[in-house]
């Protein structure tokens, strides 16, 4: 089953990965971090298909993907 | 299995970048390129004066700075010192294409064997978002407030066009980073321009067209629709000189 891990700490919240996942199911959190952004997150795990596209299109290597 | 993580060509320094800068994305294909290739370790890459000043920083291989557009002298330097060296110089349009442009097409016309990648998002960054070479006609700027006149101040530079006459050139491509198909196109451009240096074949020279949301005044998605609505159409994709094929 596929797993993505965001490293919150690094996100700058622009939502570029947001704006690629064919699930939509990456979105930016209403909390902030400790930068003060409003870091990305996915909302349901088990629908993730792991095709990596958040993270191809993050430009702060944020996200990891397995599978 | 991990199926994506961060490349190991890059540094844990935290990406001083403003957020949907896509200066990111072209670090990490760079590095992913460097890695797969298995040269991180005999890499030297030359940082520019621009945004980007800071590459040195990020990528786990040696570095230098250059002065400002002289990345394509300092690398012919470290190249001809031990031509085992994987050279590239990592360079903005403000760099390459203004103050260095001497510089790029000199190495390019002595076909140095060298990597180039060459970051185009028509407007100087760090200086706070003037009028760049490759500014496109109409295009307003904190020093084109009316839009870029081109009876006033003439026409964008082409890079890939103007080096594609230039007879030492080996390869050029031009690519973009605006979505997931362009980003993997982009990498395999940006890995082929290594294995070129690897193998001997001269200069290439890769373009990726890439945003400034903080400077054109845009969300970082908005950006990358106006890149692919306005730029694209007159920086066309795609490979402008191959000489690699019948290169021995």
């Amino acid at each position: 089953m596929a797993k993505v891990t965001f490293d919150e700490s690094l996100c700058k919240g622009c939502g570029l990965c947001t704006s690629v996942c064919p699930k939509k199911i990456v979105v930016l959190k209403d909390e902030l971090n400790a930068k003060g952004y409003h870091p990305a997150g996915i909302t349901d795990q088990s629908a993730c298909i792991g095709c990596a596209f958040c993270a191809t299109m993050c430009p702060d290597c944020v996200i990891t993907v397995e599978k | 299995m991990k199926v994506f993580e961060k490349p190991q060509a890059l540094t844990d320094a935290v990406l001083h970048y403003c957020p949907g800068c896509t200066h990111g994305i072209i670090h990490r294909l760079v590095a992913e390129a460097l890695d797969e290739l298995g040269v991180t370790g005999r890499a030297i890459g030359v940082a520019p004066v621009g945004c980007s000043v800071f590459a040195y920083n990020y990528f786990n291989c040696d570095m230098v700075q250059a002065a400002h557009g002289r990345a394509p002298a300092v690398a012919t330097g470290v190249k001809r010192s031990d031509a085992n060296n994987i050279v590239f110089t990592y360079q903005g349009d403000g760099d390459l294409a203004a103050i260095g442009t001497a510089e790029t097409v000199h190495a390019a016309a002595r076909g140095e064997n060298i990597t180039v990648i060459f970051v185009n998002n028509a407007i100087y960054g760090m200086t706070g978002g003037q009028m760049a070479p490759t500014t496109l006609p109409g295009q307003v700027t904190q020093t084109s407030p009316y839009g870029r006149d081109v009876s006033k101040v003439g026409y964008p530079v082409k890079v890939c066009e103007m080096l594609s006459e230039v007879d030492g050139a080996a390869y050029l491509e031009r690519v973009a980073v605006n979505n997931v198909k362009n980003v993997k196109a982009a990498k395999a451009a940006i890995k082929k321009a290594f294995q070129n240096q690897i193998e001997g074949k001269g200069f290439s020279l890769i373009e990726v067209l890439s945003t400034c949301p903080t400077n054109w005044g845009k969300t970082p998605i908005d950006a990358l629709k106006w890149l692919d609505e306005n730029m694209l159409p007159y920086y066309p994709l795609g490979v402008y000189k191959d000489k690699t094929q019948n290169a021995e």
